[in-house]
């Protein structure tokens, strides 16, 4: 238990200016909100000098702004903390993390594609998984996505 | 149906094609090739190139590259070809139907002569849906 | 000169398919990998938004056929932590059984297949046939072969009889002595000691680099297990102990999963045998805003499911991750250097989840396709040929 007060205490000094929000909701759970700018310097902070692995980035759609959460688990303590960043809907963008670790690759992909989000810094910003034929600018994950492909066939036909 | 089908399905040769699928379909048709359900001694064999099909079985909900791979491949098919549909993905689509990227089901894209409903079919299943539509080719 | 090659193959030995790995080689060397996925792409996490919390479980389960336990174990995780709230301890010890029962079947499964691309097809029927018996245990215990449906946010949907228990064991005690021959067919083999040692080797770094999970990672030394590091159900409550080695070679996977299979049965017989009586749901009746993060060991890695709930009986958000999501770009590493005929093999020691990964071919630079799925698998098997009759042995 003392590791863990320790490792929290410590990223709450040390990113003091960068945190927003810190809710230590239970033993295992620790929910971060950092400024996007600090996205890089926090991550590759939790990365290599705690040594925490990388879960995954959720995006979501949380109508009035997008958010990333991205998921990091320390096993010796049992704690995954998830840092969250809050962005504009009108232009969403924050730093890619797929320079500090090779993990963050092709979440950054996927999260691009499907909510729009641009990841400056990415090397490979391509598609992962919608099709070519797939309209550029509609992103399915998002609270207003509609319908757009008129030769759906969305009932049984019974 | 025609001559050749009925000669054809005497021995038939099988592809097996998934279009997107949680792939509990293709298990149990590779289940049918083993030990326990062992559909060769009905003549049945899995061919791995679809030049040589004369069935064809389809999985999976038909997502929108696989529908364009599955579009090619039935047409590089010699005709006459049988398709049968396995599991309620290639059905209807089953409960992918409001998925953005499941636009039509798959009797929409290529002619569908037989329908295994399941999730999974079981082997049994499989192998009497294919029985089935064999015996109602013989006997036209 | 670089010749471009790219494989789409017959990722299981029946189909032949359009594109998924890239392969780049020169000579016969492979200089670089790109890979392409989405063709099981069914847009769930959007799907699941429409449907009620204890109706996503179903849509989840049918995110992989495999590991059918693994998704719905995670979300309902996710759904009760939430509140959060800990489920009855019959429930436990459920959920462990028919989780591990997955674990053997899935892990059994790939044993075949991974004896097919080998060039050894008796193992593939005996590993499958052998497979039956668990799939039966399955079927006495859940009623069903694969999707089980046994999951619901709160604890499990139906209770497993007593009365079944008897045939159960006997079942899973009938396994034991067939596996015992496979395994010493296949560890004690020279052959398959020379064509898998060595070969497609992940070190600890580049699995930590990659985030890699399961036991790609465990036979690279990194010794993760989410049973062992955030015991959930009733791993904390049975003796176990967890598979690692050091090479991280193909040869090395292939052992990890071989003994894998007999922690799982021995957690399998504990659990029955400790079955302890009591409820198995705790019949939630509304989920408040808040978020939620479930995770469990699937037969691949760690299944990793993140809810965000509103208070209305729909998940607000849903994010699934597979564990071969972060496996798959890990070939890049372990592919690049080594020969095609090895490409079959070592994309196979990962164990993609079909529903997230598909096929090989190869093609020249003009797109005329040279070498078919079948073909790449043919090259696997007759070196392993060319490598037992170098040895004398066939």
């Amino acid at each position: 238990m003392a590791r863990r007060e320790e490792i929290l205490k410590d990223i709450q000094t040390r990113f003091r200016e960068d945190i927003v929000d810190f809710f230590d909701k239970s033993s295992k759970r620790v929910y971060i909100e950092i400024k996007p700018e600090s996205i890089v310097r926090v991550a590759g902070y939790i990365f290599k000098e705690l040594e925490a692995r990388f879960n995954i980035a959720s995006g979501v759609d949380a109508r009035t702004h997008l958010e990333i959460l991205y998921h990091f688990s320390l096993e010796d303590i049992n704690l995954l903390i998830s840092l969250r960043v809050k962005l504009d809907r009108e232009n969403p963008e924050i730093d890619s993390l797929a320079p500090v670790f090779k993990g963050a690759n092709w979440i950054e992909r996927e999260i691009h594609e499907l909510l729009g989000i641009n990841f400056r810094g990415h090397p490979d910003l391509r598609r992962l998984l919608l099709a070519k034929e797939w309209p550029a600018g509609v992103y399915p994950l998002r609270a207003d996505y509609r319908e757009w492909d008129r030769n759906a066939i969305r009932d049984r036909g019974v | 149906m025609s001559i050749t089908l009925n000669a054809l399905l005497k021995s038939p040769w099988v592809f097996h094609l998934s279009t997107g699928s949680c792939n509990n379909c293709d298990i149990e048709v590779l289940d049918c090739l083993t030990p326990r359900f062992d559909i060769e001694r009905f003549g049945m064999l899995l061919t791995g190139s679809i030049k040589h099909a004369d069935v064809l079985l389809v999985t999976g909900s038909c997502n929108r590259k696989s529908a364009n791979r599955l579009k090619v491949l039935y047409d590089q098919a010699p005709k006459p070809c049988v398709v049968i549909a396995i599991g309620e993905c290639s059905l209807s689509r089953g409960m992918f139907i409001h998925s953005y990227n499941c636009p039509v089901p798959l009797d929409k894209i290529i002619p569908v002569d037989a329908y295994i409903p399941g999730c999974p079919p079981k082997p049994e299943a499989i192998i009497a849906g294919a029985v089935k539509l064999i015996q109602k080719v013989r006997g036209k | 000169m670089a010749r471009s090659v790219i494989p789409i193959g017959p990722w299981h030995p029946l189909q032949e398919e359009p594109e998924f790995f890239t392969l780049t080689v020169d000579g016969e060397t492979v200089v670089d990998i790109d890979v392409s996925i989405g063709y099981n792409h069914r847009g769930i996490e959007k799907l699941s938004e429409r449907k009620t919390f204890d109706q996503s479980t179903f849509v989840i389960e049918r995110i992989c056929g495999i590991c059918s336990t693994s998704h719905p174990f995670a979300y309902t995780r996710a759904v009760e932590d939430i509140i959060p709230v800990e489920v009855p301890e019959r429930a436990k010890y459920i959920r462990t059984i028919v989780a591990e029962g997955e674990r053997v079947h899935s892990h059994l499964l790939w044993f075949g297949l991974a004896g097919h691309f080998l060039g050894y097809n008796t193992v593939y029927h005996w590993v499958w046939k052998l497979r039956e018996e668990i799939l039966d245990v399955l079927e006495i215990l859940t009623g069903n072969r694969n999707n089980y449906a046994m999951f619901k946010p709160g604890g499990v949907r139906r209770d497993i009889n007593a009365d079944d228990i008897p045939l159960v064991v006997k079942k899973i005690d009938s396994i034991v002595p067939t596996l015992d021959r496979l395994k010493k067919a296949v560890l004690d083999d020279p052959v398959l000691h020379a064509r898998l040692k060595g070969i497609g080797i992940l070190t600890k770094e580049e699995a930590i680099d990659y985030c890699a999970l399961g036991p790609t990672s465990r036979a690279s030394g990194v010794a993760k297990d989410v049973r062992k590091d955030a015991p959930y159900g009733a791993y904390d409550r049975v003796d176990w102990d967890m598979i690692v080695t050091e090479n991280g070679d193909v040869f090395d996977k292939v052992v990890v999963r071989i003994l894998e299979v007999y922690e799982s049965i021995k957690i399998m017989k504990t659990c029955l045998s400790k079955l302890p009586a009591g409820e198995i749901d705790l019949n939630i009746k509304d989920i408040p805003p808040g978020e939620g993060i479930g995770a469990h060991e699937a037969p691949r890695g760690e299944t990793f499911h993140y809810v965000r709930s509103d208070g209305t009986n729909r998940p607000a958000r849903h994010k699934v991750r597979a564990p071969t999501f972060m496996n798959l770009p890990s070939y890049r590493a372990t592919v690049i250097g080594e020969t095609i005929s090895d490409a079959t093999i070592i994309l196979a020691a990962i164990d993609p989840c079909y529903c997230c990964t598909e096929r090989m071919a190869v093609r020249d630079d003009r797109g005329r396709k040279i070498l078919g799925g079948p073909d790449l698998v043919r090259l696997s098997q007759e070196k392993t040929k060319k490598l037992a009759n170098k040895m004398g042995l066939q």
